[in-house]
């Protein structure tokens, strides 16, 4: 076990650079707030390519597998899970600036809110990579914080709402974490996960139910999944794009690897993958549900992450009885990564739009920039050769070998569902109108994540090499 | 030379669709892309030889996921030549009806392009992944082309149900694919191989499933009763290039999965469901038929017909997989089978374009409208005669060849096939009446001024119906492919 501090040289590159934008941008007069900017993306940058060179070269399906994995400080697990999180994360995050720009440049908060940014993939990251459960409930608090934060940024009374109903759910979810951890470090006799591990299976069943249930709670809420999803749509449509499009991402990458690592030292009797299971039914369902209704654009995206967890549930599900959940989990979650900021990238392109009757005459006025929504709009439902598609190809074969075929026809059920309300968006695009101006460094950041979501669905064996040795099953 | 056919067309709708080129030069260039597309293919069955012990000609396979061993493999037998020949000349009869199309040309050309890079994919598909891409893809274009060029006042929304419907089935399919892949040990999405494993063999249960699954899939996208609502408004609100290539070709590829994959790969299971299969094919040739004939509005008729058309097909995959008959009987099934669906795809192509030509001049397509359009459109009733005849199946056209093989193999190997018999009748039957309503008696109503066909209009169709001339003439030319072909597959499911 090494406990060499280079080891998170791209989580401190992150919080350097979010440090060193907070300072430089109080500094900086209102027009140069760009400087913030270039720090910003530097620090991501630097973060990404250190996260590219450690990235971990032994390829295996299971977390931490082959023996070899590291650990550093006891807590923070250095296996492919966490270096492909490290990477969806910075660069889900620099696509978020890039969208950002137009919106942001010259607003008042322009260094906070990329200050915020870079604290939220901090967060992500660490939720992701610890298996320890004190650590898990800082990741929850680094990654729900900066959210809070970022929704209440802009000041309208949408936004007020949102972010007070995002911080009370986090709040009560937060104090579920805690609880759970403690219960389940309580019986156990440690937080560290290999103490869960053998600790849980000679402990009581009640006692281990309701301390995993609690910290599920809290994932949960930080992955947007039923019953604690109610203030994704809310803040998707009350806060400002870029900080919408982040909240959507970002913690959801972090939220559901740690859910994964947790599910699976979760001992039997208890049916965790039917619990689970259920779970992803339920999300997928209500959401897609609750999104047929919708006629504004950002409240339908809202919902339409919401359903995403549902997908990205069903490899949790499954993660202790098949080796091709946490490759699946991980191929879903960077495709879904850059499906789901390109269709914000859109919405940050047309800022005037809210309603999908506002995106009509945008096929006849900016063809690239309908395309891009063709594309990320076909991705999210899952048609080939687009990155979802990818992604729900790998899920379903990994949830039906892990003995969850019910769960693999539901969610080919919702999947038609889903595509009603993608296309009446689709439909709008490309009827006739007069569309509303548009930004240019968003219609850039559309174009650049539109050819990402055909290349990593075309691109199909480099993205699966990399997540994992991968023969499925 | 299999992956340049599949992506010429692509490429060329990629250079048609990002520049603004002239409206003139995109529709030259869909035109001088598919008839290139036509040569290619000629060659290609130029240079084909029936490979042996049941192989693949031009066989090409590249890395693509190998994870879950999955790669780009693309290659031709006996069941796919003809496909990709009918896919050829269809899309480049329809370039050439297209060039009338003033509705943003440069889209539709490129759009028609893609779809047809899909298309002659799916046919050359060797791997269920990219088997499924092409086939979602295809939906996606068909969808586009309803929803951006249908002519219906209700155009969107039939567009509407036909995705959600046929999505629906490709779901399934997934489903499918995915429960083949996982029973195959190792692993893999690669169709020869699994033909090969043919992994499901031994688990009634599960394979039962599969099965259930890719008959969904495939049935909705075939269409047989009761999946087949979509079809209708589709139809009624496609364009006349639109109609043609979705009756044509993408109707196909629902009878083709049987052939390429369900059947092969899953002998037992299909066995097992020969009886169902058979039952809902005399079911759909018949429901078909009378729906057909109850129609008072031209395009609806020859859509229903597609049913009852593609019900001899699906008649005769089920009959291929009942073991009671000789085995010179189900391979005969089996060549009628393939034999009917190029036969089907060049005369019904035929007829949803002569069909629009109605549309173009009125607005209307009710046969009651009509009358006497012989006397005011003579060669629109000449080819559209020629048409019918050759769709209720007259000798000396492909229709012929194509049902005989079918009833003769069918009935070889159960008697009970005979009782969707009275389906040919009542084609025959339909056609008359339709053929009495618009073209005989003296004109009146719309067909007062009508102008006939034009070149472009008249050449596509004619080319269409001289090749199912040419099959009902020569039809040792079609079955020279096929029939080796065919004995692989009997012998397949009969493992």
């Amino acid at each position: 076990m090494e406990q060499s501090p280079l080891m998170l040289l791209p989580e401190l590159c992150l919080l350097g650079g979010a440090v060193v934008t907070l300072l430089a941008g109080s500094f900086l007069p209102r027009q140069r707030q760009w400087v913030a900017r270039l720090i910003a993306v530097a620090a991501l940058l630097a973060a990404a390519v250190s996260a590219a060179l450690a990235f971990p070269s032994h390829q295996d399906g299971h977390f931490g597998g082959g023996g070899d994995m590291e650990t550093v400080f006891g807590a923070f697990v250095l296996d492919t899970a966490t270096g492909v999180t490290r990477l969806v994360v910075v660069a889900a995050v620099l696509l978020v600036i890039g969208l950002g720009v137009d919106e942001l440049a010259g607003t008042a908060r322009e260094s906070e809110t990329y200050t915020l940014l870079l604290l939220g993939g901090l967060g992500a990251i660490v939720l992701a990579a610890t298996d320890d459960l004190l650590v898990l409930a800082v990741g929850f608090l680094l990654a729900s914080i900066p959210v809070y934060a970022l929704v209440g940024m802009v000041r309208t009374p949408g936004a007020a709402e949102a972010a007070l109903k995002t911080y009370l759910l986090g709040a009560l979810s937060g104090i579920l974490l805690l609880l759970g951890a403690t219960v389940l470090s309580g019986i156990a006799g440690g937080t560290a996960y290999v103490d869960l591990a053998a600790g849980l299976a000679v402990a009581p069943a009640a006692a281990v139910a309701v301390g995993a249930l609690a910290v599920l709670a809290g994932l949960l809420f930080e992955a947007g999944g039923v019953p604690l999803h109610q203030w994704v749509p809310d803040a998707t449509q009350g806060a400002g794009t870029a900080a919408a499009a982040f909240l959507t991402t970002v913690p959801k990458i972090g939220a559901l690897v740690a859910a994964a690592r947790l599910v699976d030292v979760l001992p039997g009797p208890l049916p965790w993958p039917l619990l689970v299971g259920l779970l992803a039914a339920a999300t997928m369902t209500l959401a897609n549900l609750a999104a047929l209704a919708q006629t504004d654009a950002r409240r339908l995206l809202g919902w339409s992450t919401v359903s995403q967890v549902g997908y990205l549930l069903m490899p949790v599900a499954v993660v202790s009885s098949t080796s091709a959940a946490v490759p699946a989990l991980l191929v879903y979650l960077a495709g879904y990564a850059v499906t789901n900021l390109t269709a914000f990238a859109v919405l940050a392109a047309v800022p005037g739009a809210r309603s999908l009757a506002d995106f009509r005459g945008l096929a006849r006025q900016r063809p690239g920039l309908a395309a891009a929504l063709v594309i990320s709009l076909l991705s999210l439902v899952g048609t080939p050769p687009t990155a979802v598609f990818l992604g729900k190809l790998t899920v379903f074969t990994a949830a039906w070998d892990g003995g969850l075929a019910w769960l693999v026809v539901v969610a080919a059920v919702n999947t038609v569902v889903s595509l009603f309300y993608y296309l009446r968006w689709l439909v709008e695009a490309f009827r006739p109108g007069e569309p509303a101006p548009t930004a240019d460094w968003a219609r850039g950041a559309a174009l650049a994540g539109a050819l990402g979501v055909l290349a990593v669905g075309l691109g199909a064996g480099l993205v699966t090499a990399l997540v994992g040795d991968g023969t499925l099953g | 030379m299999l992956s340049s056919i599949i992506f010429l067309p692509l490429v060329a709708a990629a250079l048609l669709a990002v520049p603004r080129v002239p409206d003139r030069v995109a529709r030259w260039t869909w035109i001088a892309v598919t008839a290139a597309e036509v040569v290619l293919v000629g060659v290609l069955i130029a240079r084909y030889e029936t490979p042996a012990d049941g192989g693949l000609a031009f066989e090409e396979r590249a890395r693509w996921i190998p994870s879950v061993n999955s790669s780009w493999h693309v290659g031709v037998d006996g069941l796919s030549v003809p496909l990709l020949a009918l896919t050829a000349v269809v899309f480049c009869a329809c370039a050439v009806y297209g060039l009338r199309e003033d509705r943003r040309p440069r889209q539709h050309a490129a759009l028609f392009l893609a779809l047809q890079a899909t298309c002659m994919g799916l046919f050359a598909a060797q791997d269920l992944i990219v088997f499924f891409v092409f086939f979602d893809l295809s939906i996606v274009g068909m969808y586009a082309a309803i929803a951006g060029w249908g002519h219906g006042r209700d155009a969107g929304r039939s567009a509407l149900q036909f995705f959600l419907y046929t999505f629906l089935g490709s779901l399934a399919l997934l489903l499918g694919f995915i429960g083949l892949y996982l029973a195959a040990d190792p692993h893999t999405f690669d169709i020869p191989e699994l033909i090969a494993a043919a992994p499901l063999q031994d688990h009634p249960v599960a394979g039962g499933f599969v099965l259930a699954a890719l008959l969904l899939g495939l049935a909705v996208k075939t269409p047989t009763i009761p999946f087949h609502t979509w079809l209708p408004p589709a139809h009624t609100d496609a364009s006349a290039i639109g109609s043609a290539v979705l009756a044509a070709v993408l109707l196909k590829m629902g009878t083709y999965g049987f052939v390429r994959i369900a059947m092969p790969a899953m002998p037992d299971a299909w066995r097992g469901a020969a009886w169902v299969v058979l039952g809902v094919g005399i079911a759909s040739v018949l429901y078909g038929a009378l729906v057909a004939l109850a129609q008072t509005d031209a395009k609806r008729m020859i859509a229903y017909t597609s049913i009852n058309h593609m019900g001899y097909v699906v008649l005769a995959v089920g009959a291929a997989g009942l073991l009671g008959g000789g085995t010179a009987a189900r391979e005969l099934a089996v060549t009628g089978a393939v034999t009917q669906m190029v036969s089907h795809g060049l005369i019904t192509g035929a007829l949803f374009l002569l069909a629009g030509v109605l549309h173009d001049r009125t607005g209307s397509y009710a046969l009651r409208d009509y009358g006497g359009l012989a006397r005011s459109a003579p060669v629109w009733s000449g080819l559209f005669a020629v048409g019918a005849f050759a769709s209720l199946g007259i000798p000396a056209f492909s229709g012929f060849i194509a049902e005989f093989q079918v009833f003769a193999g069918s009935i070889g190997t159960t008697a009970w096939a005979a009782i969707a018999l009275p389906g040919i009748l009542i084609t025959a039957a339909l056609f008359l009446r339709a053929l009495q309503l618009l073209v005989t008696g003296l004109p009146g109503g719309r067909s007062i001024g009508f102008t006939d066909v034009r070149a472009v209009e008249a050449v596509p169709v004619t080319g269409l119906l001289l090749l199912s001339l040419a099959i009902g003439v020569l039809p040792w030319l079609l079955l020279d492919l096929i029939t080796p072909a065919s004995a692989v597959l009997v012998d397949l499911v009969g493992r």
